[in-house]
């Protein structure tokens, strides 16, 4: 959108990345945990769209060069979600096998494998 | 008319189509309501509701005339919906204790907010000012991502009443909607791969287009054609699943879960919720309406190509045009498609047995997924060949894939039917054996 | 290339309005996720969270990756996070609530410090881009579609693969016999 620096898109990319970073330091709940993943994968994907929107580096002259730099960014964001569509599909699944074993799921409890 | 409207802001353009489309879902709603008990108290012997508003001309009126004197004016009992929901909002709002109250107050909300929304991108008739609210070039993945909102509604619904009964139709629902959303957008998906945009306008369009990319007098309606015709089954069972009716109404039947996901509610939420399921039902028809019936032409013939063709007559064919819905009739046939939509989903209500939980898993996702994936394969073969060898060598591509795919699903079924038939159980009644002795016993 | 429009700069016009009221939505939708103790709670949030992402992505042309938003996150996996914790509920009513500790506090001021480190570092740089370059139509159905079908061809077919691994890995730990 004109008038809104990429700056603005960047930073509330880079506090919800924050908050996700704090998110999983702090909680001890692996749902959340999680939540906290997808909230990181989340912030990323919106500082690749904002960079693909912006082009932050200047578009190369071959008009197929340029294109190819617009669209990755986009590409990139819907890797990431399938590849985190999977992650939540066998995260979830852990979890659940996790509770099957054992009913107490916090991850601080979670030490059997230590020694 | 056009020249004004299109000279407003852009803000209040949107603002009047949304009020538009919103306050027909209204007007239809209670007619939908009547509708629906009126037809399944006919269908199961029965009156359904015909007294409210009936007015009896008495005789000591002094301003009625004679001849009118001692009649009745029925209305059918349609303003038995007006008396219930007068009902509904001056009653008792049960709160229960032990609930996440939040939740369980924005619940009915979040549940209508997608019923509404969806209609969003359909288009109603030959208007391009108008209609649709906003002519997207997403269209079909804007319906399959509102839709696929519809769940929380219901699962906060039933998280937040703290009810077992209620907390099991919300899971149940939950699992029922990702389920046939999945068949449901494989259904879709074909007919956007066939229309090559994902605008709903264009997937009109492209409906009144030659039949087949051969007879130009015809209309290229999806039900017409063979892939289009798998689809609409697809769509039209995953329909009825998506709006929690029955035979798929797991989420509230009332013989397991009470009432499910809304056991714990009543008046105006419940009111909510029920206005929420109509209007789904309402703006469901009409996206299968759109998709597969042609949009708003009443019969898939094509006046305008006749019109040219047969330029003597012209003038009857352009009446027969405008009669078809190039007109302000447009909507009006949609909304008769619509009806007979809802008339079908009153229809299934009144004749089929629940599925068992089991049996709706079976039906979504091997059934129905596996024919929409099948489905998908099969245009797109038609696509390339019809691209290369024109029309008729793009029908012989389809239907030798379709064979093809037919022969491997015999096939497959048939490998596997020794496994099917040691899964049923048999049972053998036998004689007990005597008590034998001891060294016979071993052998 | 196509530069549309000129050097706007800096403007509290109705973009920065909008940008701003669903800028600050996500924000506290996101400290929501982490401040709420229940875990039902957390995960409503990161769904009012991600509506707002794809709104975002609308704003920034990118309409497709904003549906898609909806349909994936909104739509597939945030209602698998409730369909799970609403299990794992069943069982007892205090199992996902948590206990308080030293790890806030040091948790918080590692996230400040990220924040300053990364931001200090790339949000002066980046104040002065206020223009969109890109095409208009960078994000619609077609272009999109071209391009992961051209240049993408080998990573979308390897994430279907990894989708499909997915799936059978899903399967096989929670389901009790196969």
């Amino acid at each position: 959108m004109n008038g809104v620096p990429l700056a603005a898109y960047l930073g509330l990319g880079l506090f919800m990345f924050t908050t996700g970073v704090v998110g999983v330091v702090v909680r001890r709940n692996p749902i959340v945990i999680f939540m906290c993943i997808e909230l990181m994968l989340n912030a990323v994907n919106l500082t690749f769209v904002a960079f693909a929107r912006y082009q932050f580096v200047k578009l190369p002259q071959d008009v197929a060069v340029a294109q190819n730099q617009m669209m990755a960014g986009q590409m990139m964001v819907i890797f990431v979600m399938a590849v985190a569509a999977a992650e939540v599909a066998v995260g979830l699944g852990i979890i659940m096998a996790i509770y099957r074993l054992r009913i107490n799921i916090d991850v601080d409890e979670l030490n059997l494998l230590k020694g | 008319m056009t020249d004004w409207f299109l000279a407003l802001h852009p803000v209040w353009q949107a603002l009047i189509r949304a009020l538009i489309v919103i306050a027909v879902l209204f007007c239809c709603l209670p007619v939908v309501i009547w509708l629906e008990r009126r037809l399944l108290g006919w269908m199961q012997d029965r009156l359904g509701p015909n007294r409210v508003g009936t007015i009896t001309l008495r005789h000591r009126y002094k301003w009625v005339p004679e001849a009118l004197k001692g009649k009745k004016i029925k209305l059918f009992g349609l303003p038995q919906v007006l008396a219930d929901g007068i009902k509904a909002f001056t009653k008792e709002d049960i709160i229960p204790d032990g609930i996440d109250k939040l939740l369980y107050v924005i619940a009915p909300a979040v549940f209508v907010f997608p019923a509404f929304a969806l209609s969003a991108t359909i288009p109603w008739g030959p208007f391009p000012a108008l209609t649709p609210i906003a002519d997207v070039n997403i269209g079909v993945l804007y319906i399959l991502a509102v839709s696929s909102l519809g769940v929380y509604g219901v699962v906060l619904a039933g998280y937040s009443s703290n009810n077992k009964y209620s907390l099991l139709g919300g899971l149940r629902s939950s699992a029922q909607l990702i389920s046939y959303e999945l068949a449901m957008s494989m259904a879709l998906a074909a007919i956007v791969m066939a229309t090559g945009s994902l605008k709903l306008t264009d997937v009109v369009a492209n409906q009144h287009d030659a039949i087949w990319g051969l007879f130009r007098g015809i209309e290229n309606w999806n039900i017409l054609t063979p892939y289009g015709f798998v689809a609409f089954i697809i769509f039209i069972i995953c329909m009825v699943a998506e709006t929690n009716r029955s035979p798929f109404d797991l989420p509230e039947c009332e013989n397991e879960l009470v009432s499910g996901y809304n056991t714990e509610y009543s008046t105006k939420k419940w009111v909510l919720f029920m206005m929420g399921e109509y209007v789904n039902m309402l703006t469901y028809s009409a996206i299968a309406a759109v998709v597969f019936l042609g949009g708003w032409h009443a019969i898939p013939v094509n006046f305008k190509i006749l019109a040219e063709s047969y330029p003597s007559t012209g003038d009857i064919w352009r009446l027969f045009d405008v009669l078809n819905g190039n007109s302000i009739l447009g909507p009006l046939w949609l909304l008769v498609k619509m009806g007979m939509f809802m008339g079908s989903y009153i229809w299934l209500r009144a004749s089929m047995p629940r599925l068992r939980y089991d049996q709706l898993m079976n039906l979504g996702w091997k059934a129905l997924l596996p024919t929409g994936v099948a489905n998908l394969i099969v245009v797109g073969i038609w696509i390339v060949a019809s691209e290369v060898y024109g029309p008729v060598g793009g029908w012989l591509a389809f239907a030798f894939a379709a064979a093809l795919l037919y022969i491997l699903y015999r096939q497959y079924s048939k490998a596997t039917k020794a496994s099917e038939t040691l899964e049923s159980r048999q049972v053998t009644l036998v004689d007990i054996p005597k008590p034998q002795p001891a060294e016979e016993a071993v052998a | 290339m196509p530069v549309n429009g000129a050097e706007t700069g800096l403007a509290l016009g109705p973009n920065m309005l909008v940008f701003a009221a669903a800028a600050g939505l996500a924000v506290l939708a996101s400290i929501g996720v982490v401040a709420f103790n229940n875990a039902i709670r957390s995960a409503l949030c990161l769904v009012v969270n991600f509506f707002v992402l794809a709104v975002l992505y609308f704003t920034l042309n990118a309409e497709m990756l904003g549906v898609t938003q909806v349909v994936v996150y909104t739509g597939a996996i945030m209602v698998l996070f409730l369909f799970v914790i609403m299990l794992l509920n069943l069982g007892s009513k205090s199992l996902l609530e948590e206990k308080r500790d030293w790890k806030r506090p040091v948790g918080l001021g590692l996230g400040v410090a990220l924040f300053a480190l990364v931001g200090s570092q790339l949000l002066p740089v980046t104040m002065k881009l206020t223009t969109p370059t890109a095409q208009e139509n960078f994000g619609s159905p077609q272009a999109i579609g071209r391009t992961l079908f051209t240049n993408y061809v080998f990573p979308f077919e390897a994430v279907s693969v990894l989708l499909l691994i997915g799936i059978v890995g899903s399967i096989v730990l929670a389901k009790r016999r196969i």
